[in-house]
């Protein structure tokens, strides 16, 4: 099956006082049609960096794609111009965002904003429009959607909001959603029932994720494979089960850690020391040395990611045996 | 609605009071006689006592004040000193002069104001937002009478295409001719002044994460900044401008000087010429006023521009 989405070697750079510098540095990632791939880091390694440069939704200045190809439909996105890109998005590509606050116009009501996408890509009139706007509405299980679409953003809860903007998302059926820690400023109760909802969604449509987040519960929830993410590069890519069961690189272990669990006291919570370093002063060898546990003398050079049995690659030199042991 | 416009015209009344003490105090303030201005420094004592009998000048500071308020509160300004006319009706025959003035002026300043700083705005430090900048701080810098003076050497002295002198005429081509210049030079004044409120509006706008939203969904570079953020820009536009709307008269009152055109602003040299205390305090109350029902009317324009605010409670 040829994927939806093949991102090869992408790497894409910041400029920091007069230099650029890689906030993504030659990633490959290829999610297939009915699969939920989460990619899984913490804040600065470049997750969103990742989804914004698919969409080219990067700022118009400071931010550059430098390296690499970014394969939809037979075709490199990186390729295509502006008005070429602007067809695609919202209508093959759509990307829901992390913050439901402020991620709708203010001045423009729910349902106007969830027609939009249908108006300029798949030429509806506007009775059209406002009627699918209503059934979408009423498809991501907001109450009494007939009255709701008229609604402001303002009168919306959290949820409902993040709510609508799924709905905005797949109103021109993508064939891939590009989801940017939809869930994080949500309750728990509302996080679990966005991510039920993801899920019916993707299995009804067909639809290809791209999942990004921090928490890893929710990727236990949601995936069917796991990228993980640290400062700019992925170390580790597995099947979910595969990756909870038998992580391969120190980092993914030390989330794993890092993540409380019901069945275990909150004593042995293992935080990870330090921090991700800023773009500009990534170390020469594996990126994650400095934070490592296992550290040996051949991690001053830059490890590639390795297969360690199956579909699963890390990025460890030290631990890959441990992997294939398993 | 109604009971928010009733709710503010009530709160206007401690603002109307205080502006109208302040008026009373000002025009006493100005040095001189009044009874000696008008009838010149040959008059009898007599004649002096008379005028200021008539005046009410010859009556203690508080029963002045009090015949003052009383007669400003019931939409009596009074008769002025020096034409012998009700101020009303002085105000009323130049009014629409003035009206015409500002109104040409703020239609200048909004039609070229808004897509200039939303240029500048899009071309953020690149040349085209220096350039817009760098005008537009030149034209906030000038003084009106100054720019008014130029524009007059320009257009009506050396290239002799409209009149110096902008009085009234029935002829509408003749009225727009005379119009032009001085809305011109007003209007320059409101373009300069909305562009750098629009520009720095509008790069808030823009970095927002509904213009993210919106180009998610495939919203080309056109309907992005009509549709999202020019409306989202317009909020504090609208503040800003109906605050310096006050401005605006002020300087419409100098630009009708510089221009020998009829209006407020030669009705009040006039009367701060003769010391007419009564047609001076009589306008600058209609003056007030009328920025505070501009300031009312910009928060009713809130509504139509942001869903989030109502007035219905």
């Amino acid at each position: 099956m040829t994927p939806v989405l093949d991102i090869k070697g992408l790497t894409t750079e910041f400029r920091v006082k007069n230099g650029w510098h890689a906030a993504v540095r030659g990633i490959d990632l290829s999610v297939n049609a009915n699969e939920t791939l989460a990619v899984v880091g913490e804040s600065g390694s470049g997750k969103s960096v990742t989804a914004l440069s698919t969409l080219r939704l990067l700022p118009q200045t400071g931010a550059r794609i430098s390296r690499g190809e970014v394969g939809f439909g037979g075709r490199d996105l990186t390729k295509l111009s502006e008005r070429e890109m602007s067809r695609i998005r919202g209508n093959d590509i759509a990307m829901i965002f992390q913050e439901p606050m402020t991620s709708l116009n203010p001045t423009m009501t729910v349902g106007d904003q969830i027609a939009e996408g249908l108006l300029i890509h798949r030429g509806m009139s506007r009775t059209e429009a406002a009627k699918e706007a209503r059934r979408l509405l009423d498809e991501v299980r907001v109450p009494d959607p007939a009255r709701r679409v008229n609604d402001y953003p303002h009168q919306f809860s959290g949820g409902m909001r993040q709510r609508a903007m799924i709905a905005i998302a797949l109103a021109c059926r993508p064939k891939l959603l590009l989801a940017d820690e939809p869930t994080t400023a949500l309750d728990v109760t509302v996080q679990a029932q966005v991510l039920s909802l993801l899920d019916d969604l993707k299995r009804d449509r067909g639809m290809a994720i791209v999942f990004i987040t921090h928490n890893l519960g929710v990727v236990a929830q949601i995936a069917d494979r796991v990228a993980v993410m640290y400062a700019g590069e992925i170390v580790e890519t597995a099947t979910c089960d595969t990756l909870f069961a038998d992580p391969v690189h120190p980092y993914t272990e030390a989330l794993l850690k890092a993540m409380p669990r019901v069945d275990r006291k909150a004593e042995s919570l293992e935080p990870i020391p330090g921090s991700v370093p800023s773009i500009s002063a990534r170390p020469a060898g594996c990126v994650y040395a400095p934070r490592c546990n296992y550290v040996q003398p051949s991690c001053a050079a830059h490890p590639s990611l390795v297969p360690v049995g199956g579909n699963h690659e890390a990025r460890c030199p030290v631990r890959a045996d441990k992997g294939e042991a398993a | 609605m109604i009971r928010y416009v009733i709710r503010r015209l009530l709160l206007a009344i401690p603002t109307l009071l205080a502006m109208l003490t302040m008026v009373f105090v000002l025009v006493r303030l100005v040095p001189g006689d009044a009874a000696v201005s008008m009838l010149g420094d040959q008059a009898s004592e007599q004649a002096l006592d008379a005028l200021r009998a008539r005046l009410g000048l010859d009556q203690p500071i508080h029963v002045q004040y009090l015949t003052f308020l009383g007669d400003m509160l019931r939409g009596d300004f009074g008769t002025s000193m020096s034409s012998g006319r009700s101020v009303l009706s002085e105000v009323w025959q130049v009014l629409p002069y003035t009206l015409e003035l500002t109104a040409a002026a703020m239609v200048i300043g909004v039609l070229f104001g808004l897509p200039l700083g939303t240029f500048a705005a899009l071309y953020r430090n690149r040349w085209p937002d220096y350039t817009t900048r760098l005008l537009s701080l030149t034209g906030l810098s000038f003084p009106g009478f100054v720019s008014g003076i130029l524009m007059l050497l320009a257009f009506a002295v050396w290239l002799r295409w409209l009149p110096v002198m902008s009085s009234a005429s029935s002829d509408p081509l003749t009225h727009m001719r005379n119009l032009a210049l001085p809305a011109l030079n007003l209007g320059l004044i409101m373009t300069a002044y909305i562009t750098r409120v629009t520009r720095s509006s509008m790069l808030n706008v823009l970095g927002e994460d509904f213009i993210r939203t919106a180009r998610a969904k495939g919203v080309r570079p056109g309907p992005l900044v009509m549709r999202h953020a020019l409306r989202n820009a317009l909020i504090p536009i609208v503040t800003v401008v109906g605050l310096y709307f006050g401005t605006l008269i002020g300087n419409s009152v100098l630009t009708e000087i510089v221009f020998t055109r009829p209006g407020l602003g030669k009705l009040i040299l006039g009367a701060l010429q003769s010391r007419d205390y009564t047609l001076l305090q009589g306008l600058m109350v209609i003056f007030a006023a009328f920025v505070i029902l501009v300031n009312l009317l910009t928060d009713l324009i809130y509504a139509a521009v942001d869903p989030r605010v109502s007035y219905a409670k």
